[in-house]
């Protein structure tokens, strides 16, 4: 009723509406208008219900077997140093130890090759309870200033360790800058030292394209507090690889970070020495800390979940592929068989 | 239509015609004052100078200007407006909240990820909303713009557009003009000043009604004398009764009471007039029809009410969740922020995580949280189903076959949002009066001395008899029509008549033959009483030479071309005489005879007759009646008895044949005797006062007795095109059909037996408080009963009735309601209705007669809150506006009627027939696709929104999001919003044809297979399911703890985030494809577009500055790509998300298959096309067995031949029974 004058104009034109008005009315035929597109109508017919468990199946053991088996093949050494690193007259104050700077923090540990690493043999830290993920922490980085020089002072998300409390920028800011991991390792094996190499650890773009070759550390670890690790003020920061690979923060509070890699194959039985510089303080929040080498294959590291994974999957569409068979066997529907139809079934139902 | 001949119409006195209704008030308003004396008080204020408008352009005589608006907004209330509307939705409200926190640092998200979504959706109804209101706008700038002429100065009128009148304007007004505003009429080309209008756009009638201006201002008729017209009109304020109106005019120093006999309403149409002058009283949205307009109350489907409920579920998870989440940050914040030294928990400024106050930073990230898993509320839904409801419209209004040839009309869908609610309709509650028929009378049958003329059948009897022909094989008894060969042929070729308004064929009365008949004299009589009784104007048809006619009723033309055609044709009409062209054979040129009219007796609902009396060329006087049957058979004089018998016989056959009927009858007078009556008359004419309508009337019964029965008339009210068929059809689709018409009772019945809803053998419960049956015996006494008593009495019968249903034992009684207005009303009471609902629904049809408009408003409400379940209306008429506007749709037929009806519907279609395809097509499509669009809808956010919960229990409750901001910004709006608007919109379960062929389908709707909560909450749980299986499997093989990738590199958050949300999509659209069953270039395009689109997203963000992709800076080329494991990943988590959905589909399709699913199989499989028989059995069996319709009435019929036959011998065949 909103309009009750439009529909005088509109009576007024079907007074003595003309054949060409008529015409402009009539909907135009066309396949989409009237729904009547050519269309692929898949049924989900016994047959390819069977077919889908049974090439999901066949698919996935295959992969299942070639995951589980380069999982396998990949050699890893862990040593947790966290604990055994604090000298035993500091046990029990384990803070004090680590936030005392002049406290001797080197530690010696020995790790036995169990099985030969092939070249390259990676290095990771493992750090664990460390919210790396905590908002408060991911949001704490300026990459504007890692990019480009002119924008040094743009440091306000990184508050509080944005500026010196003096006012200077500091460069890299922000809180993940600020915590980097500074435990250092040594290897060496029968009294050679093995070289690592810290090359290459981050990813390429990142270096090129998000860490500027032009932007130089300032100001860093001047702050109120110190964190963790110190920056070489002369290296610029697209050649701080470890800065780089600690700012991917990770997704999950216990992670491994690359430290380096070991160009170099280590035999079974091998003795490896590790020297530890244990300066980074987990012990606050009780993370563990471990050292791992490990070598990687096309799937990367250890990774035993995926094949399982794969296998359990293939496997229970395997037991649903004859679950089907079994079914359509014993409970056998013709289909389009009309007696299935809801009037053929209950016919009372139906008169109501 | 009668509108090419622009004679000038002669000027006649009608009041001379018009006996009843038409003396002049002339009575000056210092005597009588009842009713006006209140002029300038409250309420009537208004005073109007009349070709003055000048003094109307101040205050305080200002009024509006005829400029009408019916938008919603204008340019400037338009933002504040529409953006209001779209924040009244509760989702909406809560975006935008979550858009303005978002600028605050308690945002989990960036800013623009928040209101770039919120922006695009709410700009997106808007951009709809002003769309519409452009349109509204456009239409009213054409009426607007209609021109009038108008008087300017000196005597001189000119053109104006409507929007510049203004009140106090005189404007003059042509044949077939609409009236700019509302007016006084002062004068017309009649001479005593009277006009025709036609009030088609205000109350739905079609009847042309009079309107007589007042003496004084009869000699304003020409041009010049309005230089020096001065009046002022002082009347009420503007109000929205139409048919009342209070005010007088105060003209050459002398006051004359208006009423509303004089007042012409904005929008009615003059008719058969040539011009009238008239004084603009009301402008604008002053006017009475204005006033009367109310914006249609807006409805929302059943799905969508129970959409909000499962809004308000996940709301609530929302805020369970974000408990949770602001609880574990709380609790993290207090036990170990303090140890987090990389967090600096000591930094003064720090708040949001100061380890002293967990208690606020509790609070502050509850607030966090609720943006944070706002995932869990669709944002796009509502506008997708937006989207998918336009288009679902345009389908609607693009079908060619809801397109009407002949009147140029489509089917147009008025309003989407109710697209779903036509595939639940449970109730249909029909108008009769231009919805089942045209209203377009066909002369049919006669029955004259006793003897039955007319050959031609009802479209109910061929009908009939085409099926039990069809049907002959009495030994099955499985009955099938073929909608492929509709009936509607069958009838074309039999009616060749061409007239309209006369089918009937019989050579024993046509061609002049009737003069060999045994009683022509009577023949005759009835000829000349056709001719004669009846207050028609002969229109001159220029093109053909014969004459039109303007009747007041479509049965009186009908009668009038009957007689034409017989011979007797109507020719001219003065103020006292009707001239008819008598031709007794073809032969013969006509005489035309001049009848002197000395009265007329108008017919009303009361009186339910008419008669004339007339003077032939003889002298000799006749009174003419014509009237219901039962009423002349009152009155019949005891040798006026004569056919009695005969035609009381032939009447029940015409109405059991579903036709209207009138009986003819007649008397001569004596001079003297009319003499006297008349003065008697004239003295009543002449009364004043209260009683003159009863006085008349008293007269006139006098003059009516003693009256010859001549016969009787059978008229078919023709019902609309495929009627019949479409109710059988709806009927066997499951739907109830009732039917309310404000006909009277016999009418109605005869309606019901004509489309197939009443049936000889159906128990008939007929509920009124008036006798509406002359047989009853106790019909004077229940007369006489009081309200209350009437009330007890109708108590007493819906028990009697409700205790006869229920001791029923034939399974295939039927029985059928029949209620008249009156009873109505009592049966509407609050003590009543409930038993009078139990006893409706018992009943296989309802047809209640004589309801106002506002009781079909009350019926409507009445079932809808009483059964509970959907109610479609359907009407073309005004009068059924509120039944439309009350129904949970309202369907309008886009017919004669005027557009009243139309413009309160929701879907408007030009033929009833076309509800068939609008509901079980249309409808049942769209309820499917829009169950199953808003199911996945929440399955998707769910499955993606729970994985963001999860997380957080890994990210110390911190509010850290694992996906990039741009990821889930495009989440809902691009990268899985088309898909599932495909679905909504071109989904199909089955073709066109198929639910056409099976009725049944269209049961799915009602019984709400698709959105029960079973499936709802079933979809639920499916993402629930997905989102664990997303999250823990992407979490376990992207564990940070090892390399993912042959060059030792550990996955970042960015890239678990990547790599999860590259599953989501897979696995959501996986899905989306599992549940489509339709697959056109369309669906293909949309579901595998969004995952192309995914990767091509990630490609180009990827290439994009880092300072704006961060760290998803070349994940995909870089990091991603090469790493086999984010591939193998996507493969495994895809897969298993939706392999329990694949092994329930299966399972239910295997074991429980549902009607689609095995139609589906069978058009497949071409087994319709191998298999005739079965298909064809199927489909009949499809079809719910009904007890209204055809097919039951053909099933009743042999249920009673089969009856007979067990009884006599097996010989009889069919033909005895039609």
């Amino acid at each position: 009723m909103s309009s009750p004058l439009a529909s005088s104009s509109n009576l007024d034109g079907s007074d003595d509406t003309s054949p060409q008005q008529k015409q402009s009315k009539k909907p135009k035929y066309s396949r989409f208008t009237q729904q009547e597109l050519p269309a692929c109508k898949p049924l989900l017919t016994p047959g390819i219900v069977i077919g889908i468990f049974a090439l999901v199946a066949v698919l996935f053991i295959p992969i299942g077997l070639a995951s589980l088996s380069a999982s396998e093949s990949v050699v890893e050494v862990i040593d947790r140093y966290d604990a055994d690193c604090v000298p035993s007259d500091m046990q029990g104050k384990e803070l004090d130890f680590i936030q005392n700077s002049s406290t001797n923090k080197t530690c010696t540990r020995r790790l036995t090759i169990p099985k030969t690493m092939k070249s390259p043999v990676h290095i990771y830290y493992e750090l664990d309870n460390f919210y790396q993920n905590h908002r408060r922490y991911v949001k704490s980085r300026s990459d504007k200033q890692l990019l480009q020089p002119s924008k040094e002072g743009e440091t306000k998300i990184c508050a509080p360790e944005g500026n010196t409390p003096d006012g200077k920028p500091i460069v890299p800011c922000g809180l993940i800058a600020w915590s980097l991991f500074n435990d250092t390792y040594q290897f060496s094996i029968d009294s050679g030292s093995i070289q690592v190499n810290k090359k290459n650890i981050a990813w390429a773009s990142d270096r090129s394209h998000k860490f500027s070759k032009d932007v130089y550390p300032k100001n860093f670890q001047k702050g109120a507090l110190i964190g963790g690790g110190k920056l070489n003020e002369s290296i610029p920061l697209s050649e701080q690889e470890d800065l780089i690979v600690w700012m991917r923060t990770a997704a999950l509070p216990t992670f491994r970070k690359l430290y380096g890699r070991i160009e170099k194959d280590l035999n079974a039985n091998d003795v490896i020495t590790v020297v530890i510089e244990n300066n980074y303080n987990t012990y606050s929040f009780g993370g563990k800390k471990k050292l791992v080498l490990s070598t990687a294959t096309w799937i990367g590291g250890k990774n035993n979940f995926l094949g399982v994974a794969y296998l359990t999957v293939g496997g229970m569409c395997l037991s649903l592929a004859l679950a089907f068979i079994v079914l359509y066997l014993f409970k056998p529907r013709t289909l389009g068989d009309p007696s299935y139809l809801s009037w053929n079934r209950n016919p009372s139902a139906s008169t109501d | 239509m009668a509108r090419t001949g622009r004679r000038k119409r002669d000027r006649l006195r009608w009041s001379k015609l018009y006996t009843f209704s038409c003396l002049r008030p002339s009575v000056q308003l210092e005597t009588s004052d009842t009713g006006t004396a209140s002029l300038g008080g409250p309420g009537f204020s208004r005073v109007v100078h009349c070709n003055q408008p000048r003094l109307h352009y101040k205050k305080p005589l200002k009024y509006p200007t005829n400029y009408i608006s019916t938008t919603k907004y204008n340019i400037i209330t338009f933002l504040p407006k529409a953006i209001f509307e779209q924040f009244r939705r509760v989702a909406n409200l809560y975006f935008l909240m979550a858009a303005i926190l978002s600028l605050t640092p308690v945002a989990p998200f960036s800013a623009v990820s928040m209101i770039a979504p919120l922006a695009f959706v709410v700009g997106l109804s808007m951009a709809k909303e002003a769309l519409e209101d452009w349109r509204r706008f456009i239409q009213d700038m054409k009426v607007n713009s209609r021109k009038v002429s108008v008087h300017k100065s000196e005597g001189l009128f000119g053109y104006k557009p409507w929007q510049k009148l203004r009140v106090g304007d005189v404007v003059k007004v042509e044949k077939d003009q609409f009236f700019p505003a509302d007016l006084l009429l002062l004068s017309s080309s009649y001479e005593d000043g009277i006009c025709y209008v036609e009030t088609m756009n205000l109350d739905g009638e079609t009847n042309l009604k009079v309107k007589r201006s007042l003496e004084v201002t009869l000699p304003l008729d020409e041009d010049e004398v309005f230089k020096e017209f001065r009046g002022i009109i002082r009347c009420e304020d503007p109000n929205p009764s139409l048919y009342t109106f209070v005010g007088n005019l105060e003209y050459e120093r002398q006051v004359y009471a208006i009423d509303p006999t004089q007042i012409l309403l904005r929008d009615s149409k003059l008719r058969n007039t040539q011009y009238i002058y008239g004084v603009v009283i009301f402008t604008g949205h002053d006017t009475k029809v204005m006033q009367n307009s109310t914006d249609s109350p807006s409805k929302r489907s059943r799905i969508e009410r129970q959409m909000d409920k499962i809004i308000y579920i996940l709301f609530s998870v929302l805020v369970l969740i974000s408990l949770i989440s602001s609880i574990g940050f709380a609790v993290n914040i207090k036990y170990y922020m303090h140890n987090w030294w990389f967090l600096q928990p000591d930094d003064k400024d720090n708040k949001l995580y100061n380890p002293k106050t967990p208690a606020i930073s509790g609070l502050i990230h509850l607030i966090t949280a609720l943006i944070l898993y706002g995932y869990l509320i669709p944002i796009s839904l509502y506008v997708s189903i937006e989207v998918v409801k336009v288009v679902q419209a345009m389908f609607i209004n693009q079908d060619l076959q809801m397109y009407d040839e002949e009147a140029g009309i489509p089917a147009q869908a008025r309003t989407s949002n109710l697209n779903e609610e036509l595939g639940q309709v449970h109730t249909i509650l029909s108008d009769k009066t231009g919805t089942l028929t045209c209203n377009q009378m066909d002369f049919l049958k006669c029955s004259i001395a006793g003897v039955s003329y007319g050959v031609g059948s009802s479209e109910v009897e061929m009908a009939a008899a085409k099926h039990m022909a069809s049907h002959s094989d009495l030994g099955t008894s499985e009955i099938e029509i073929e909608p492929s060969t509709p009936i509607t042929p069958v009838f074309e070729r039999v009616r060749k008549s061409t007239i309209k308004g006369f089918s009937f064929e019989d050579d024993r009365l046509m061609n002049g033959n009737w003069t060999q008949e045994p009683n022509s004299g009577t023949i005759l009589m009835f000829f000349r009483i056709l001719a004669l009784c009846h207050t028609a104007i002969p229109e001159l048809n220029e093109e053909t030479g014969g004459f039109n006619y303007e009747a007041e009723s479509p049965d009186e033309g009908a009668f009038l071309v009957a007689a034409r055609e017989f011979g007797f044709e109507f020719c001219k009409r003065t103020q006292s005489s009707v001239f008819v062209r008598e031709r007794y054979s073809p032969s013969e040129g006509p005489i035309e005879r001049e009848f002197k009219v000395l009265n007329l007796l108008e017919f009303n609902s009361k009186r339910k007759r008419m008669s004339v009396i007339v003077r032939d060329e003889s002298g000799q006087i006749l009174l003419l009646c014509k009237g219901a049957d039962s009423i002349i058979f009152e009155r019949l004089s005891k040798n006026g008895r004569t056919y009695e018998v005969d035609t009381t016989r032939h009447l029940s056959e015409y109405g059991e044949a579903g036709l209207r009927t009138l009986a003819l009858s007649y008397r001569v007078l004596e001079e003297s005797e009319y003499l006297a009556w008349n003065a008697e008359f004239v003295k009543a004419k002449t009364s004043i006062g209260a009683d003159r309508e009863a006085q008349l009337e008293r007269v006139a019964e006098l003059m009516e007795k003693d009256l010859i029965l001549v016969g009787a008339t059978a008229v078919e009210d023709k019902l609309q095109r495929g009627v019949p068929q479409c109710i059988d059809r709806l009927a066997q689709a499951g739907l109830k059909i009732w039917v309310l018409t404000g006909d009277k009772m016999e009418t109605a019945i005869n309606i019901g037996y004509a489309c197939s809803l009443l049936r000889q053998g159906m128990k008939q419960i007929s509920l009124s408080t008036a006798p509406s049956d002359p047989t009853q015996q106790d019909a004077k006494k229940m007369f006489l009963l009081t309200e209350q008593a009437a009330k007890e009495n109708l108590s007493l019968q819906i028990s009697n009735a409700l205790q006869m249903v229920k001791l029923e034992r034939d399974p295939h009684a039927a029985f059928a309601l029949i209620i008249d207005g009156k009873a109505l009303t009592h049966a509407l009471h609050d003590d009543l209705k409930n038993r009078f609902l139990e006893l409706a629904v018992e009943c296989a049809s309802v047809i209640c007669c004589r309801v106002s408009p506002k009781q079909k408003a009350l019926v409507t409400r009445l079932v809808k809150e009483g059964v509970g379940k959907t109610t479609l209306a359907i009407g073309d008429g005004a009068n059924d506006v509120g039944m439309i506007q009350e129904a949970d749709i309202g369907v309008g037929i886009s017919g004669v009627e005027g557009m009243q009806a139309v413009m309160a519907s929701d879907f408007s279609i030009s033929q009833f027939r076309f509800l068939e395809r609008l509901l079980v097509v249309h409808g049942h499509w769209c309820y499917k696709r829009i169950a199953q669009m808003i199911c996945y809808f929440f399955y998707k956010n769910i499955a993606f929104g729970l994985t963001i919960f999860y997380f957080e229990a890994y990210a110390a409750f911190s509010g850290q999001s694992v996906y990039d901001d741009w990821y889930m910004l495009l989440f809902n709006v691009v990268l899985t919003s088309l898909p599932v608007i495909s679905l909504g919109a071109f989904e199909q379960d089955v073709s066109s044809d198929v639910c056409l062929q099976f009725p049944a389908l269209y049961q799915q709707g009602p019984k709400n297979l698709f959105f029960d909560w079973y499936r709802i909450l079933g979809w639920m749980g499916n993402g629930l399911y997905s989102s664990l299986v997303l999250y823990f499997l992407s979490i376990s093989i992207f564990s940070s703890e090892s390399a993912f990738r042959s060059d030792g590199q550990t996955a970042d958050m960015a890239a678990v985030g990547t790599a999860m949300f590259t599953c989501i999509i897979w696995a959501v659209n996986i899905q989306i494809a599992l549940t489509m069953s339709h697959f056109t270039w369309i669906q293909h395009l949309c579901v595998w577009g969004s995952i192309a689109s995914w990767y091509l997203f990630l490609l180009a963000y990827g290439t994009a500055s880092p300072l704006i992709s961060g760290n998803a800076f070349q994940i995909l080329v870089e990091s991603l790509g090469p790493a086999a494991i984010y591939w193998i990943s996507t493969l495994l988590i895809a897969v298993v998300c939706n392999l329990p959905y694949l092994v329930h589909i299966s399972y239910q399709r295997a074991c429980n298959p549902l009607d689609h699913h095995v139609i589906q199989e069978i058009k497949y499989y071409k087994k319709d096309l191998e298999d005739h028989d079965m298909w064809k059995r199927e489909r009949s069996k499809a079809r719910q067995k009904t007890k209204i319709g055809f097919t039951a009435r053909v099933e009743a019929k042999i249920r009673h031949l089969k009856g007979r036959l067990h009884k006599k011998i097996p010989s009889i065949t069919i033909q005895t029974v039609s």
